[in-house]
């Protein structure tokens, strides 16, 4: 495989994560093993964002690849981190297949709403679940990694962190060729116009199928990732409010590159813990602000910092 | 072209000033860190600051809290812990907001721990939040205290807990008090409902006290349960099935503003005429209802706290020192946040160590102890000396000439109400309660 010109940045920023984990206090390293494994989910969002979709449901997907984990372990007896990751994968594309044929159909805000509507009833499943712990969750157990124990204290958030790297690089890379391959621009094509996607003899229904099908496995695997970090499953994951703060974090990276989830969901988190830090009764309202000021001097998401237009006139 | 250079000079602005201020709250924080790090102990104080559990327990929590350490530090408290500070440390605590979920929770214990180099952390009222972090302070081996939540799991899911402790009872306490105080003022109940919020709680409470009921009134039937969900706010129509049902006791583990609301919109409705409501978590409305519940309602306070702490020096002046500040006495989410700094206290000038215990030192002094608090005499007797056993007591409300009071209050010891290591707690009741000793 040659490499494009493209991809040597996200490789370089992955080692450079990757080596800057062995200096860098723990607590930073567990928080942006968070902060990756929400930029997966993040960038689900964003595929849907790009085909002209909003999903207020991605949680769903997350808490499938969480609560996979969480029942492997316990009840399928895998600790294996690779092998519970790939469960959840399975599950959540054995879901969203059959999920994908309708909502796919809908648009605007009648996706949105049914894709909250989806993720709401695993809440409501969970929630009345006595035997899984109902609201209050349950544990992971502890994991290895092909046949490797990383036992517990610093090296395990460590490898956790090297292990989300591992995972969020192939997707990015994966998700940077979809972008650019027939596919992922006639998602774009879509979201313009799709009467005239059609006439080109492209089925809007099977690129947006695909399309669906292929965020909720990047969102199972970002579920898994937190699973694996916090060691610990429970309902909220496919709550609204939390769909909510990926749309969110989606927004405030942009859609403009496949870095921009990451380098958003690493801002949204080191913003929070600081203004919980600083504030603890007014971060909400510190969290809020910031947010509100990248949103109203950056439309267009952090990501257009880095991008030079020259005077496009808009 | 205008445009975009105007925006580029705001990109520029915003950065710069994102980068500077990221600088210095940085710089701001390493020194203070550093500057406190030798003559002070730190403890991490996590309760919800905002959200429904806020108002009726987080912010009673962390001013409960805050009454002690401030004694605590000026050396006002009453003996056995009349001496300045812990260990003769200045305590100092930082507060963070419990809001978020367990995941959530599980990075800032993380962030306490290792960027604020808290010595210990006391906290969660939660039960999600208590059973993610119960793990992760055995992994960090941080000397933890859960003051509030009452999840029976929390030890069932460690293996051999070294530095996890709490102070409290669990749940399961609540519901078998409850039924025993059922069964001793109330024998000739027949027709038993219950309402309760629809998550983990309100399912493991009427579990817990379906289970206790069927041993201690088998003849009672169970007619109903509505399960409302959490923070719903009105209930007029599980109200109206409770009625066709005509219960005489009517079961609720709900807690703080639905719980109250609840109270009052059944009393409004008649309901509370015909059934006696018995509220596992009454106690925090004691002083709130204002005779919106009908006299002879039962209350629970999940132990000997708020209207049903003994009468000590301690809880005197607990008692005393938080109406002065705040106007009301304190419920018990108060007096539980309060026995948590005392358990803390007392662990560490237990320690016998020079300058700031660690972890190791305040959890060999907390294992198994005896300790003096504002609910009496705390045993820590239960998960190998981790848990709190503590009597449960419940009482009737009464309200009169604008008082509210605690009547006709029971007391049930520890060994009646909590599981005996080693016991599933429902096990435990299902077996009709092996090595039960109520006496």
């Amino acid at each position: 495989m040659i490499l494009e010109k493209s991809e040597i940045p996200l490789i370089g920023a992955a080692v450079a994560i990757a080596l800057a984990s062995l200096v860098v206090p723990s607590w930073l390293v567990f928080t942006t093993t968070l902060a990756i494994s929400t930029a997966l989910v993040v960038m689900g969002v964003v595929m849907l964002m790009r085909a002209g979709l909003v999903s207020f449901g991605q949680g769903l997907f997350y808490c499938l690849g969480g609560y996979a984990v969480g029942l492997g372990g316990r009840y399928l007896g895998i600790t294996d981190a690779l092998l519970l990751v790939g469960l959840g994968v399975v599950v959540t594309v054995g879901l969203a297949m059959v999920l994908g044929l309708l909502v796919t159909r809908y648009r605007e805000i009648f996706f949105a709403m049914l894709s909250l509507a989806f993720s709401m009833i695993l809440y409501g499943v969970l929630v009345k679940s006595h035997n899984l712990g109902s609201t209050d969750g349950f544990g992971v157990v502890d994991w290895t990694i092909l046949g490797f124990t990383p036992g517990s204290g610093e090296s395990s958030t460590r490898i956790a962190l090297l292990l989300a790297l591992v995972l969020a690089l192939g997707f990015a890379l994966f998700l940077n060729r979809y972008f650019k391959s027939s596919l992922g621009l006639a998602c774009e094509a879509i979201r313009e116009n799709e009467v005239r996607v059609e006439y080109m003899g492209v089925s809007r229904k099977q690129v947006l199928y695909i399309n669906y099908v292929i965020a909720a496995a990047v969102g199972s695997v970002g579920g898994s990732m937190t699973a694996l970090a916090a060691g610990h499953v429970d309902p909220t994951m496919a709550y609204w409010t939390i769909s909510g703060e990926f749309v969110f974090i989606a927004i405030l990276g942009g859609t403009g590159h496949i870095a921009a989830p990451f380098l958003a969901a690493i801002i949204f988190t080191l913003v929070r813990t600081y203004a919980v830090e600083l504030a603890p009764n007014a971060w909400q309202m510190i969290l809020g602000i910031v947010l509100l000021l990248i949103i109203l001097f950056l439309p267009k998401g952090i990501w257009s910092l880095f991008t030079r237009k020259k005077g496009v006139a808009s | 072209m205008k445009n975009s250079n105007q925006r580029s000079l705001w990109q520029k602005t915003l950065l710069n000033t994102a980068t500077s201020v990221a600088v210095a709250s940085v710089g701001v924080m390493g020194m203070a860190a550093s500057a406190h790090a030798e003559e002070s102990f730190k403890v991490g104080f996590v309760t919800f600051l905002s959200g429904g559990a806020s108002g009726p327990f987080g912010v009673p929590a962390a001013q409960g809290a805050d009454i002690v350490i401030k004694a605590i530090n000026e050396g006002s408290l009453p003996a056995p812990y009349d001496t300045k500070g812990v260990n003769g440390l200045t305590l100092e605590s930082v507060v963070v907001d419990e809001a978020g979920g367990p995941t959530k929770q599980v990075e800032e214990y993380r962030n306490l721990v290792q960027r604020q180099d808290v010595n210990a952390v006391i906290g969660y009222i939660s039960s999600g939040d208590c059973l993610a972090i119960g793990p992760v302070a055995e992994e960090m081996k941080m000397f933890t205290i859960a003051f509030d939540c009452g999840t029976s799991r929390l030890f069932q899911e460690i293996d051999n807990p070294q530095y996890m402790f709490r102070t409290g009872l669990d749940a399961v306490a609540d519901n078998v008090g409850a039924a025993r105080y059922l069964a001793e003022t109330h024998p000739d109940a027949e027709r038993i409902a219950g309402i309760q919020q629809n998550y983990a709680w309100g399912q493991d409470s009427w579990q817990d006290f379906t289970l206790a009921l069927e041993q201690l009134m088998p003849e009672a039937e169970i007619v109903n349960n509505q399960m409302p969900q959490l923070f719903q706010g009105s209930y007029s129509t599980e109200i109206s099935a409770l009625q066709t049902q005509r219960p005489d006791i009517v079961h609720s583990s709900m807690w703080g503003g639905d719980m109250e609301s609840f109270t009052s919109q059944a009393n409004a409705r008649g309901l509370l005429e015909q059934a006696t409501a018995l509220l596992t978590t009454g106690e925090s409305g004691l002083h709130r209802f204002d005779g919106q519940a009908p006299n002879g309602t039962i209350l629970g306070g999940r132990g000997p706290f708020g209207g049903f702490m003994p009468e000590n020096d301690l809880s005197e002046w607990f008692t005393k020192a938080y109406e002065e500040e705040h106007g009301t006495p304190p419920s018990y989410p108060a007096s539980k946040a309060a026995q948590a700094i005392l358990a803390l206290k007392y662990a560490a000038d237990n320690s016998d160590a020079e300058g700031i215990p660690s972890s190791e030192q305040l959890a060999k002094a907390l294992k198994g102890a005896e300790f003096e608090s504002v609910s009496g005499t705390v045993k820590m007797a239960l998960a190998d000396g981790h848990q709190a056993m503590q009597p449960m007591l419940y009482g009737e409300y009464h309200f009169e000439d604008g008082e509210a009071e605690l009547r006709n209050v029971k007391s049930y010891p520890g060994e009646c109400v909590s599981a005996p290591d080693g016991y599933d707690a429902q096990q435990w009741i299902k077996e009709g309660f092996p090595g039960v000793d109520c006496n």
